[in-house]
């Protein structure tokens, strides 16, 4: 059927003022924040409800148009940029908070609420939401739940995936699944829940959410602890848990990264040491009292020059910020950064960073390193330029070697960012062939015509015909 | 040639002049990661990917990179950006959106066939009233006699004023007391600093700070003995601030002056050109600059002070504006370096230390002035400033850092955005409920006054000019 076939019976589906193909609106939906990925999708369609998302993939499943679900665009695989074209289904309209339940301490949220926007909600009710991706004050929390986003907290409180307790989804044959519900227990058959998060998308359309809440810690205390050489930041890291503490957050940033992300953020970081770990602990007082102190020693001990606290939580809070922003603030340097978040058993941290060095200088490239270094999750991020092709090209062969190593210390080729369609060619790498058939299958069985998010996660050889 | 044609052909011209003129590192530059998204005020509203930086920055480089053509929805979208640049201090990766801004805009003004009449308005704006100072006196001039004739009460009375389009209805209301032609014409050159002649109580009881109370009354001493002056400074008087806002300029001279400063005013300076540059008239914004540049470049002064966030902003960019003009660049950036708000140089000059601050208790708070907060950099100074003056119990705007909606004359053009985003502003406002609402820019101040009366809260508050406010306190504070 014709794109404009397809238009009108969306116009009459959702009226015309939520339904655009302009130049202009289908091109500011044809990226999101991963570099080099563009591709136009015919429309641009902003439902209002779970009915009709329903009407939309009824229409789109019959004419076996593609449909893309986008937040904010965020994304770093790629995985929100319409590679198959047909239709992008933006959440802007559906971004209310539903219900908080403070007996259950749950939390019915729309997929377009804007993550942060949670965050502060509930904290103003001393109640806590811990994932905190660091685009938090952009990203949707359907995109959160669809990417199995992880943030700064998830040493010690783990990724969005653990704090999703339901889901109303829009099945590809327009079908409306419930997953889960305000249960602390539920065993009644698969987990459906955790079967959609974290699918990108491919799998269903989550158009509602219940969160799980837990109360607000009570205190909370921020080091940042200086270093010479990056080996010695890894080896606190694994020296903490090693310890038996697990920080809430265990943040790492190697030289170039501290430069640029000072550059921006005017927070006083040392350009001139080797590495920092900005380190946090919550809770009661005197358990965080009690950690810190263990958690300075150590550092300490490992030979960081200096390890300082953070005088206020607006200090603090700056500091968080900062690193938020190191990934956009490598763009200072070069106008292309391409990021990998290869993840690795905390204990083979130092291996990696070593690793990654390595790889950076036989490739002869420029490298800001930084990320959850407690998580074993790092993002190495190479600093280039679109137009050097010669360049281009040696990125791609480096991180290849970098997933090769990952995965090599028993890690994965992904922590955080989803597979998309920049790291599809390196699903199989990590869960095998006969992982991928399981996917495979589950995927089909869903969406037999593959039109949710096609192009991700699995890697399709194009068949050359000459 | 058909409509249609005549239009391709202004489009793939506009194309032509995106790739000649738009900075493509700047472009490159931009990473798509979206921290700008929460601060731009037209995102805010429509959660339009298309109407917020990244967005348009995407649009601009679609078309510099040939995969579209910059059709009338483009063209809409760069109009319905307000250039208030609060995208630029949020973008960790540095990117100068204001720069790309004013070049699209820029190439689409030298290529686009203007209607008669937009052509008409622009002369009068940008060749004949704005550069010249004694057009600018002639206007305001008129305006003052429409206010003090009884025209305005007659226009208002009698609903003739209904004719007039609502933009323009509105201003007409809101517009502040006009000073005649004679005080416009004959302006101060050169001011002395002046010693306060009151004593400072030590015992006063509400006084914030008694500890340096002593260390004020040394001063105060010090400063009757001493002849020299703090700083020397020459006063930015602009064009629009010079006639429509003289009261305010005056105010802003006095107070240099209290706080120690010799003021230079040059007679030679000219309009910023900030209408100019940001409406794409590059070539004028460029000739007013080198006349100020002149104007000012022999003076000899520790700073250059403005009271008006859209001109400070427009000057501190002159290097960049005449970055391609080797005899000006390094002039240009002599000039910039001494850009300085008010609010800054009363601090730097030890104005809280010489001047006491005083006036009936009252709710306050503060609205910034974009361009004042996100190209100059000052948002602390006229906060630190507020909350000195005793009897003001000082409240932070939600959203202070969004634009108001005026965006130099982006109010009269995009009247539902304006609309929307002062009205958004106030519901802000009635959450605090203050008795006053202080601004740092003339357009700032005209939509605050715009947004109350569109609330109708004329009874319960006013906006006023920080310059304004402190100079009523100090001279409040002189009586205490």
């Amino acid at each position: 059927m014709s794109v404009s076939a397809v238009k009108e019976r969306l116009i009459a589906a959702l009226g015309s003022d939520y339904v655009h193909d302009s130049h202009e609106m289908r091109l500011v939906y044809s990226y999101d924040a991963t570099p080099g990925m563009q591709a136009m999708p015919d429309l641009v369609v902003m439902p209002g409800s779970t009915e009709e998302v329903q009407a939309i993939v009824r229409i789109c499943n019959e004419t076996k148009t593609p449909i893309v679900a986008r937040g904010s665009g965020t994304n770093l695989s790629g995985g929100t940029c319409p590679v198959e074209a047909g239709v992008v289904l933006t959440f802007q309209r559906m971004n209310q908070i539903v219900e908080l339940d403070e007996e259950n301490l749950t939390l019915t949220v729309q997929p377009g609420v804007i993550t942060q926007e949670i965050i502060e909600y509930v904290e103003a009710k001393e109640l806590f939401y811990p994932p905190d991706p660091s685009s938090m004050k952009i990203s949707t929390i359907g995109g959160n739940i669809s990417e199995n986003s992880g943030g700064l907290r998830g040493l010690k409180y783990g990724v969005t995936r653990d704090y999703v307790l339901g889901l109303t989804a829009v099945l590809a044959n327009g079908e409306v699944i419930k997953t889960g519900g305000k249960l602390a227990k539920d065993v009644a058959g698969y987990d459906l829940t955790r079967l959609l998060v974290g699918s990108e998308g491919t799998l269903g359309i989550i158009t509602e959410a219940i969160l799980k809440l837990i109360p607000l810690p009570e205190t909370k205390q921020t080091v940042l602890a200086i270093y010479e050489d990056i080996d010695k930041a890894a080896q606190s890291v694994s020296a903490i848990i090693a310890n038996k503490i697990i920080p809430t957050t265990m943040e790492f940033l190697d030289q170039a990264t501290i430069k640029v992300v000072e550059d921006y953020a005017h927070v006083g970081l040392p350009t001139d040491a080797g590495a920092v770990l900005l380190i946090e602990q919550d809770g009661a007082p005197e358990v965080v009292a009690r950690d810190m102190e263990a958690i300075t020693k150590l550092c300490t001990e490992m030979g960081a020059t200096s390890v300082k606290r953070a005088g206020s939580e607006e200090e603090a809070n700056a500091l968080r910020s900062a690193r938020r922003a190191a990934l956009s603030a490598c763009a200072r340097l070069k106008p292309t950064t391409i990021l990998e978040d290869a993840t690795v058993p905390r204990s083979k941290i130092a291996e990696m960073v070593r690793a990654i060095n390595e790889i950076t200088a036989k490739y002869q490239l420029d490298i800001c390193t930084f990320g959850h270094a407690g998580d074993g999750n790092l993002h190495p991020t190479f600093l280039t330029d679109a137009r050097n092709k010669a360049e281009m090209h040696r990125v791609e062969q480096a991180f290849e070697e970098i997933f090769a190593k990952a995965i090599e210390l028993g890690g994965t080729i992904t922590g955080e960012h989803g597979v998309g369609a920049m790291k599809a060619p390196y699903l199989e790498w990590k869960i095998g062939e006969s992982g991928i058939q399981v996917m495979r299958a589950i995927k089909t069985a869903l969406d037999p015509n593959n039109i949710l998010n096609p192009g991700k996660l699995f890697f399709e050889k194009k068949e050359v015909v000459s | 040639m058909t409509r249609e044609a005549v239009k391709e052909k202004e489009r793939t011209a506009i194309q032509k002049a995106f790739q000649e003129s738009l900075d493509e590192d700047e472009l490159m530059n931009c990473m798509r990661c979206g921290f700008c998204l929460p601060a731009c005020p037209t995102y805010l509203e429509t959660k339009s990917e298309a109407a917020s930086p990244r967005g348009r920055i995407a649009l601009m480089k679609a078309v510099y990179d040939g995969k579209m053509l910059p059709d009338d929805d483009v063209q809409a979208q760069l109009d319905l950006c307000l250039g208030c640049r609060a995208c630029e201090p949020v973008c960790p990766s540095g990117v100068k959106y204001g720069h790309l801004l004013e070049q699209a805009r820029g190439a689409v003004t030298r290529n686009k066939k203007q209607s008669l009449k937009e052509k008409a308005v622009r002369r009068l704006a940008f060749k004949d009233l704005f550069p010249n100072k004694k057009r600018m006196r002639q206007v305001s001039g008129l305006i003052r006699l429409y206010q003090k004739s009884g025209l305005q009460k007659l226009a208002e009375g009698t609903g003739a004023i209904k004719l007039l389009p609502e933009g323009m209805r509105n201003m007409q209301h809101i517009l502040p007391p006009v000073v005649s032609a004679r005080l416009m014409k004959h302006r101060p050159e050169q001011l002395k600093h002046v010693v306060p002649h009151y004593q400072v109580s030590v015992s006063k009881g509400q006084r914030q700070y008694d500890l340096q109370a002593a260390t004020v009354e040394q001063e105060h001493m010090a400063s009757t003995q001493a002849s020299s002056p703090v700083k020397r400074v020459a006063f930015f008087a602009g064009c629009l601030m010079d006639t429509m806002f003289l009261t305010t300029n005056d105010a802003t001279m006095k107070l240099l002056q209290m706080a120690g400063c010799d003021v230079v005013n040059p007679q030679t300076q000219a309009c910023c050109g900030a209408l100019h540059g940001h409406s794409g008239e590059l070539a004028g914004a460029r000739d007013l600059a080198k006349r100020n540049i002149q104007a000012f470049e022999d003076l000899q002064v520790d700073a250059i002070v403005t009271n008006a966030g859209g001109c400070g902003a427009f000057l501190v960019d002159y290097d960049h504006l005449l970055k391609d003009e080797p005899e000006w660049a390094e002039r240009a950036k002599a000039f910039v370096e001494k850009i300085k708000d008010i609010s800054v140089v009363l601090l730097e000059s030890g104005f809280l230390d010489k001047v006491q601050l005083s006036l009936p208790s009252q709710k306050v708070t503060f609205q910034d002035s974009c361009h004042l907060r996100n190209v100059m950099k000052t948002s602390e100074a006229p906060r630190t400033l507020l909350k000195a003056i005793e009897g003001v119990e000082y409240h932070e705007l939600k959203e202070a850092g969004v634009c108001c909606g005026s965006a130099g004359i982006y109010n009269l053009l995009q009247e539902e955005m304006a609309n929307q985003l002062i009205d958004r502003k106030m519901r802000h406002v009635q959450a605090i409920q203050p008795q006053t609402i202080v601004t740092a820019n003339p357009g700032c101040l005209l939509q605050m006054k715009l947004g109350i009366t569109r609330a109708g809260l004329e009874d319960q508050m006013q906006a006023v000019h920080l310059a304004d406010f402190l100079l009523e306190a100090a001279e409040a504070g002189r009586g205490s």
